[in-house]
């Protein structure tokens, strides 16, 4: 990175908020971004690493799936 | 163009600022108010071709689409931090029509008071911190003269690797310690993936803090102080943000803190 100080927001830091962050609206009239089911591989790493309560990194955490 | 779908980006207290005029949303569309309840509803009409539950499915798996839609909604967001706070909602939140969003203010407008209290002259600043992976890893590996040479070797990298990432956490946690302490509540993000953010080094914090915008400057300096001496480790600053991460109405959620015990209750 050369001369400008890039100023733009980073896309991670803005899905972090706009898609984790932000009140979720239920209801039949809405589309929840959790119902969509995100087939593009990168996109959906995206979306599973900014969605789901996150504990703080220090702790080793076997997160399990349980469904 | 067909018939419009109404994109909203955020609920707010009435405020007596307009929004600048050029102003244009999701869609290109600029934003316009709809005020109901003593709430106002920032919202866009939105052609149903694109925001129908189907196209909007279908478009979310654009990362092209989705990043274009996040910043122009940030962009409504970031002209309301201006005049007033606002409470934003998730991307992607669309109504069939102005009745349909009205309900929704009445059936949710105590919780909506609620939150804005709650959050009323507050700021989100992100802060995440990175262990620089590649430059601390220098070792121009002499050739190992013997199979012992190269386990030594081996085991001196692995250890310094494991050194460089236990101080990056006890790092971490003392920042986060101090920081958390000025700030009047805190949400752990999930550490963000290098190939995706396409920053340098590994995230191992990705932190989002509710500051009293009063209290901002104090709190920046604080991140700044913590960016001098970090040999190895990256602080960095994002912000400051509508609090995006600190919608949640609160009456019943949990205190972050407490997840450790839920963690270790069985496994």
């Amino acid at each position: 990175m050369t001369v400008v100080e890039r100023r733009e927001i980073a896309l991670v830091d803005l899905l972090d908020r706009l898609l984790a962050g932000g009140v979720v609206i239920t209801g039949d009239l809405t589309l929840r971004i959790a119902d969509v089911d995100l087939v593009r591989v990168d996109l959906n790493a995206l979306i599973s690493s900014v969605n789901g309560k996150v504990p703080p990194p220090w702790q080793e955490t076997p997160r399990e799936e349980t469904p | 163009m067909t018939a419009g779908l109404r994109y909203v980006y955020a609920i707010c207290r009435p405020f007596g600022a307009a929004l600048q005029a050029q102003l244009t949303g999701v869609a290109g569309v600029p934003p316009k108010l709809l005020s109901h309840h003593g709430l106002v509803a920032v919202l866009s009409e939105v052609p149903e071709d694109d925001f129908a539950e189907g196209p909007l499915r279908a478009h979310l798996e654009d990362l092209d689409w989705l990043g274009s839609t996040a910043r122009a909604h940030q962009g409504v967001i970031d002209a309301l931090t201006t005049v007033t706070t606002p409470l934003p909602l998730r991307l992607g939140t669309v109504f069939r029509d102005d009745s349909g969003l009205r309900t929704m203010i009445e059936a949710r407008e105590a919780e909506f008071r609620r939150t804005l209290d709650r959050l009323e002259g507050r700021v989100e600043w992100g802060v995440k911190v990175y262990l620089d992976t590649e430059p601390a890893a220098p070792a121009p590996a002499e050739k190992a003269a013997s199979g012992r040479d190269y386990l030594r070797q081996r085991q001196v990298r692995t250890r310094s690797r494991d050194e460089m990432w236990e101080a990056a956490e006890t790092f971490a946690r003392a920042l986060h310690r101090s920081l958390a302490g000025r700030a009047e509540d805190h949400r752990m993000h999930a550490p963000q993936n290098s190939v995706l953010s396409g920053a340098a080094g590994q995230n191992v914090m990705n932190a989002a803090y509710l500051v009293p915008r009063g209290g901002s400057e104090e709190f920046v300096e604080l991140v700044d102080r913590a960016k001098d001496d970090t040999p190895g480790l990256r602080v960095e600053l994002t912000g400051p943000w509508a609090p995006y991460s600190f919608t949640e109405d609160t009456e019943d959620t949990e205190d972050t803190e407490n997840t450790e015990n839920t963690e270790e209750e069985r496994a």
